[in-house]
């Protein structure tokens, strides 16, 4: 009857991920009596926005199967973060040719990671981890010392707000029904789970299966270097050290939002509650006053404490 | 050896094509390490001495006691990509509690491989990967060492720096040092019977759980020896630089994880090479620093040179396999 219990619980971890969302504001608010409740609101939904970009791209490269992880994204997202405001140089009218600049960083960033993954026949950690080190160079010499400031048009962007919610927020929300269509109903996304599942089986019934991995690949570097352009407009400014928390935080919303490591099985509204969970965390941490120290010993401990919950699967890496 | 044992893929082609570049392929790791340290001695024959290699080699230790521990990871079929912040911690601990109150210092290193052992616990037992865990545990480990020290300092123990301030004769330290390592963790893993389970429970896990072998126990070994040889890496980084600061190993990871991969290890089937690792932490730390410096290189290009030769390597690698199968 337990095992049934937890089979239950994990078949339904992103329901969790919200209830967890749900129950550390209600404890943050009970901790500042009420104080702010909307305000934490506003600021987990801007902050939650920038986890969700990312985690829809490595829930795509995690459906693919055992093994695969995009581990290219802090340094993407540093070095497309740099490239958009060094191409937006301060100017209002140049802001939508810097998003496409951005765009195109982390989709050459995504080509780049498949490229090594096909030439040289090397698992996917190790290609996104050797593209990093060179990217993550690029970037510090590329960016090297220059705080350069996002255009004002496109700060008071990243920053605005309608009733309360971030204006990103709600394009991100259509952003991700978007991508839940994709997933669940076109070709592209049916292939994605169906190599996730069994990659002979699908390349057998006729999935192209090399062009699918090089899409998801090229999908999650283009949305970790959009990810880093409203980065750099929102915290106003592009940063060598910028994308250094999306790494686990793509991970662990992927994971705790239900997606299955193992492939083929992949769980988009869970990406949503996993980032607020993961955010409205640190939040509660920053409320309660705690030192940095403990605040990252806490979050690492709840991560693992939640996969632990949450996992149970037959996962490989 | 690392010879015979990756030698067991069954393929067409004539053997003596194959044999060689099962050679060759074996050869690799010493390979880019031989170029590299003649890429030095072409650009600065100084270097070449008892003090250069010395000097150059220092930190090449804890690197290599890093590659180790990855290593032993990653033989299990799993990935740690906490080993960098664990080896900070150790490091912290070291330069504290270790010298001032000897007696809590041992206890939390100790504490620090039995956490080990109960992940590799946990990662079995419910299945969990090992990816997002350990992801997870390197905040555990950073938090932990900026706890403990939030401002660079601390002081190495005395004996620590007697230990890595040992200069033997004819014979540069860190090499002998490499030698040591790499000798035993070698005799350890690929010439013991119990290192032959180990790499088995990598290498064909379902059967080895037939045969009888707990895969509980294999994983709870490996990941308290990955813990066992983080805690040596940190003492060595200590010894070294005397003093420690939380993120003092937080490059560690990667350079460990690449290090195991340019020594001819891979990511599944348990096939790792004890002296391949130890090579190519070797590789890594004469490459990513002494040699970009006498190539005048910014030091911006560090990270890349890591990422650049990983590459080569491997682009060398799937060159070789593809005449052997």
């Amino acid at each position: 009857m337990m095992s049934g219990f937890i089979r239950r619980l994990s078949a339904k971890a992103w329901l969790w991920s919200f209830i967890g969302a749900l129950l550390v504001y209600l404890a943050t608010i009970a901790f500042t009596r009420g104080y702010g409740a909307g305000g934490i609101v506003t600021a987990t939904l801007s902050l939650a926005v920038f986890t969700v970009i990312v985690g829809i791209g490595q829930m795509f490269v995690i459906t693919l199967g055992p093994g695969n992880f995009d581990l290219s994204l802090p340094a993407n997202i540093g070095l497309a973060s740099a490239v958009a405001m060094k191409v937006m140089d301060g100017n209002d009218s140049m802001v939508a040719v810097g998003l496409l600049a951005a765009l195109a960083c982390g989709s050459a960033i995504g080509m780049a990671n498949y490229f090594l993954i096909w030439a040289l026949r090397i698992p996917p950690i190790i290609a996104t981890l050797s593209a990093s080190f060179i990217i993550q160079s690029v970037d510090i010499s590329y960016g090297r010392g220059l705080q350069i400031k996002p255009p004002p048009g496109f700060a008071a962007f990243t920053n605005l707000q309608l009733a309360g919610i971030p204006i990103l927020a709600i394009l991100t929300v259509l952003f991700t029904i978007g991508a839940a269509i994709m997933l669940q109903r076109l070709v592209y996304g049916r292939s994605v789970l169906a190599i996730g599942q069994n990659i002979r089986a699908a390349w057998l019934a006729g999935v192209k299966v090399g062009r699918i991995r090089f899409l998801t690949y090229t999908l999650s570097g283009a949305l970790g270097g959009m990810d880093g352009a409203l980065l750099a407009g929102y915290f106003r400014g592009a940063n060598v050290d910028i994308g250094n928390e999306y790494l686990l935080a793509s991970l662990a919303v992927v994971v705790i939002g239900g997606t299955s490591v193992a492939g083929g099985k992949a769980n988009i509204p869970g990406i949503w509650g996993a980032s607020l969970f993961l955010v409205l965390l640190l939040t509660m941490l920053n409320t309660f006053g705690v030192s940095a120290g403990v605040r990252l010993v806490l979050t690492g401990l709840v991560i693992v404490a939640v996969i632990t919950a949450a996992g149970g699967e037959k996962a490989l890496r | 050896m690392a010879v015979g044992f990756l030698s067991g893929r069954s393929g067409a082609g004539t053997l003596d094509a194959r044999g060689r570049a099962h050679l060759l392929r074996a050869l690799l790791p010493a390979l880019s390490l031989a170029i590299v340290v003649v890429a030095i001695a072409w650009l600065n024959p100084r270097a070449i001495s008892y003090f250069g290699f010395t000097l150059m080699l220092n930190l090449a230790i804890p690197i290599a006691l890093a590659t180790i521990a990855q290593m032993f990871v990653i033989a299990g079929n799993e990935l740690d990509l906490s080993i960098g912040t664990f080896v900070g911690f150790v490091g912290c601990v070291t330069a504290t509690w270790l010298r001032e109150a000897p007696l809590l210092g041992v206890a939390t290193l100790v504490g620090g491989i039995l956490v080990y052992a109960a992940l590799g616990a946990l990662i079995h037992l419910r299945n969990l990967p090992s990816v997002v865990v350990t992801l997870g545990m390197s905040f555990v480990w950073q938090g932990l060492a900026i706890l403990l020290l939030p401002k660079p300092g601390g002081k190495a123990p005395d004996w620590l720096l007697a230990m890595t301030g040992f200069k033997p004769p004819f014979v540069p330290f860190p090499i002998l040092a490499a030698l040591v390592i790499a000798g035993v963790v070698q005799f350890a893993l690929m010439r013991t019977s119990y290192g032959a389970i180990l790499r088995g429970s990598g290498g064909n896990p379902s059967a080895l759980a037939r045969a009888g072998w707990s895969l509980l126990t294999t994983k709870i070994v490996l990941f308290s020896l990955a813990g066992f040889f983080g805690v040596l890496s940190g003492l060595a980084l200590i010894g070294i630089t005397t003093s420690a600061d939380a993120n003092i190993g937080n490059g560690y990871t990667l350079l460990a994880i690449a290090g195991v991969i340019l020594g001819g290890g891979e990511f599944v089937g348990g096939r790792v090479s004890p002296v391949g690792s130890v090579i190519g932490a070797l590789t890594l730390a004469l490459a990513a620093s002494p040699l970009l410096t006498f190539m005048r290189i910014p030091p911006d290009w560090q990270v890349a040179a890591n990422g650049a030769i990983l590459i080569i390597v491997l682009a060398a690698r799937a060159l070789i396999s593809r005449r052997e199968t």
